[in-house]
């Protein structure tokens, strides 16, 4: 019961990280109806990014919360950069165009930045120090003792506010309604008046920041990074996408949590090696089961 | 042009540098490096100021001329005007290619490289004809075709390693293999819409490579399998001392021994090889099933409607290119003598889809153009091994934001009605 309890924690954790990068590619979804195949690789650059200014202001010795707040502000900042060049690179001339011919952009734009930062930053994995550590212990008079890392509150409560500040974004805001309105019918949301390719942008810029922030987490939690961890979180947070119902966006928070416990109590009980296997099954299945997602709306072909 | 413009896209230019410096500052400029414990940081920032200069430089230049437009009508006018060519003279340049291939091994200048070099590129082309079937003709975008390149070489080199039976024995095996995999993975997901198939197969892809490293027993993990049998010339060997009451291929031609020969039979097995799957491909598109394909890529719909049962018809071609894959993994595998995970990554299957997709998805000679272009040009950059994969990701976005139909795009119906020409 201890171990059950400890993997829920410890897949909350995960699957927040992956919640996050998810938005990103059920946002873009919505709203051009593409696959962001290099999300994955722009959750990878925030991770790099946080690297980057965690060790800069390490050296600075200023108090810690004002540290992580101020990583937290430059990783967005510089990945929301990343985010609105490739869209505006190798989406953008795309419109209207074949299927797809995006799909196919995207994956060279993958590629690209992935051997981008490998040449930029060498090929070995990067090692971080152990930023927060310490946690709360429970079941001390027990056989398995359960840690909840201070850590791990942190990731978790970080997500739950940017969580309510993009909810108020999207739901409230004028912002957040243009983008509804675009993902409903972009040529009636431009004949009302409304900067369409702006929208699409900011769409990206958002997607890509909250990736950043997952990013931040993944080299805060497991303090190494290496060039190619974009490619399997980016399957898995598309996974958690499609799980939750692409599209939605409390369908993708949902799906992340479930693919992230899902992933966790696979390597827990079943295999440590196979822990990868599990995330691509759930994918096969639900694609094939719930092609809608949990939370999804119905995709109806017209002719 | 006026005052008003230069001063507009001179404060363009100097966004553009802005951006530019934000995107290159942190990831160019501070390299870090683990030394001992922890990490530092190595500023380069000449390099970032290089790259911002750059930036700016061509937007500016871009801007001036507004080189945009004229760009893009002369990269597709050239390109146009080239599948034009190649469409007019399509049989000529087929029998001229294949005379070419024929005669190369015993071209003076061909020596031991370009003959490695042709082989890759030969199998890089099987498997650009293979996938076009899925890729081309079915319109189903396959981003895990190397898994079946795994599984053809894998059963060869089990069976073979296991069995000891002859290469072409082993070689139809793993095609069924192949084409068996092909049906596990299609049939629960070929209802899939365009790009969710790209991701399953993706995932399916990735699925193969993880059982590969992880299953001990079978495959042997990371290590992969050594001392695969290489293929024989119809029983005679290519070993300079046979075994007992065996005649090696030089002894039974009098000829002196020398490594070329299994070289140069490796390539006209592959020649062959990817000659078959061509003119199957040609031929199967001119019966039902292939117009079927071709008719699904362009509308299920109506396809659906007109009683063409769009799942089976979809598994055939994944089947039947899913067994062209196997064919050339065995390939890789007699002639490689050793096989691991490693060489199933998915950057395989970007590199076989790219060749496909920048072909002119459907096209025969685009694949064979673009198998030459990509692969050579990555063969000249041996050196610059570490920006090759840049130029290879920006060359297929630059492909698709030119010219979204490929190098050669080959879409015209293979039938017309009353015979017209459009």
């Amino acid at each position: 019961m201890e171990y059950f309890i400890q993997q829920l924690v410890n897949g909350i954790t995960l699957g927040s990280i992956y919640g996050l990068i998810a938005i990103g590619y059920t946002m873009v979804y919505g709203i051009i109806g593409m696959i962001n195949f290099a999300h994955g690789d722009i959750f990878m650059i925030g991770a790099f990014v946080a690297l980057i200014s965690f060790i800069i202001f390490g050296l600075t010795g200023v108090a810690l919360p004002i540290i992580l707040l101020l990583v937290l502000l430059i990783a967005m900042l510089f990945t929301a950069c990343y985010g609105w060049t490739v869209e505006k690179l190798a989406y953008k001339p795309l419109r209207g165009s074949f299927r797809l011919a995006p799909l196919i952009s995207a994956l060279g734009m993958s590629i690209v930045l992935q051997n981008y930062v490998q040449v930029a930053q060498g090929a070995r994995v990067k090692p971080m120090q152990p930023l927060i550590s310490g946690g709360l212990e429970f079941f001390k008079n027990s056989e398995f003792i359960v840690t909840v890392s201070y850590l791990q509150i942190f990731i978790v409560i970080l997500t739950i506010i940017l969580m309510g500040i993009f909810t108020y974004l999207i739901t409230k805001t004028d912002l957040g309604r243009a983008q509804r309105a675009c993902e409903q019918d972009r040529t009636m949301t431009a004949l009302l008046g409304i900067n369409v390719d702006r929208t699409i942008s900011i769409t990206f810029i958002i997607g890509s920041s909250l990736a950043s922030v997952a990013g931040m987490m993944f080299v805060l939690y497991y303090g190494v990074i290496d060039f190619y961890i974009g490619f399997l979180a980016g399957i898995k947070a598309f996974t958690a996408a499609v799980l939750g119902g692409i599209g939605s966006l409390p369908g993708a928070m949902l799906g992340g949590l479930l693919i992230g416990l899902i992933e966790t109590f696979w390597a827990g009980y079943v295999s440590l090696e196979y822990k990868d296997v599990a995330a691509f099954s759930v994918l096969i299945v639900v694609l094939i089961f719930f092609p809608t997602g949990f939370l999804g709306k119905p995709d109806i072909e017209k002719v | 042009m006026e005052k008003k413009d230069i001063i507009q896209s001179f404060k363009d230019s100097l966004f553009t540098g802005l951006i530019a410096l934000a995107l290159f500052g942190p990831i160019v400029g501070l390299r870090t490096s683990s030394k001992g414990e922890g990490l530092f940081i190595t500023p380069q920032w000449g390099v970032v100021f290089l790259l911002v200069g750059l930036c700016i430089l061509g937007r500016f230049l871009i801007n001036l001329n507004s080189a945009r437009k004229t760009e893009i009508t002369f990269f597709s006018k050239f390109t146009s005007k080239f599948s034009a060519i190649t469409e007019d003279k399509a049989k000529h340049f087929a029998i001229t290619a294949i005379l070419f291939a024929v005669v190369f091994p015993f071209l003076p200048f061909t020596d031991r490289y370009f003959m490695d070099v042709a082989i890759m590129i030969l199998t890089y082309i099987m498997l650009g004809w293979g996938l076009n079937i899925v890729v081309g003709l079915a319109g189903l975008l396959d981003l895990g075709y190397v898994a079946f390149y795994a599984v053809g070489a894998y059963s060869y080199a089990l069976i073979a390693t296991t069995f000891g039976w002859s290469f072409w024995i082993c070689l139809p095996l793993a095609g069924v293999f192949a084409a068996f995999f092909g049906i596990l993975l299609g049939f629960p997901v070929l209802r899939l819409r365009g790009d969710y198939l790209a991701i399953v197969t993706l995932g399916f892809g990735e699925i193969i490579r993880i059982i590969l490293i992880n299953w001990y027993e079978v495959t042997n993990g990371p290590d992969g399998i050594t001392g695969i049998p290489r293929p024989s010339f119809f029983g005679l060997p290519f070993k300079r001392s046979p075994d007992e009451g065996e005649t090696s291929f030089h002894l039974f031609f009098n000829l002196e021994y020398s490594t070329m020969h299994r070289i140069i039979f490796l390539y006209y097995l592959i020649l062959v090889l990817a000659l078959i799957t061509n003119y199957f491909t040609l031929k199967i598109r001119k019966l039902p099933v292939g117009r079927a394909w071709e008719a699904l890529r362009e509308d299920e719909i109506a396809c659906k409607s007109l009683g063409v049962n769009p799942t089976n018809t979809k598994l055939t071609a994944f089947a039947i290119g899913a067994m062209f894959g196997g064919f050339a993994g065995s390939f890789f595998a007699t002639r490689q003598a050793f096989i691991s995970p490693e060489s199933f990554t998915f950057i395989e299957s970007a590199i076989i889809v790219a060749i496909v997709v920048l072909g002119g998805m459907g096209s025969q000679t685009g694949v064979v153009l673009a198998s030459i272009f990509l692969i050579g040009i990555t063969e000249m950059f041996r050196d610059l091994e570490q920006y090759r994969m840049i130029a290879f990701g920006g060359a297929m976005v630059l492909i698709m934001v030119f010219k979204p139909k490929g190098i050669l795009a080959n879409r015209k119906p293979t039938i017309l009605m009353h015979g017209d020409k459009k």
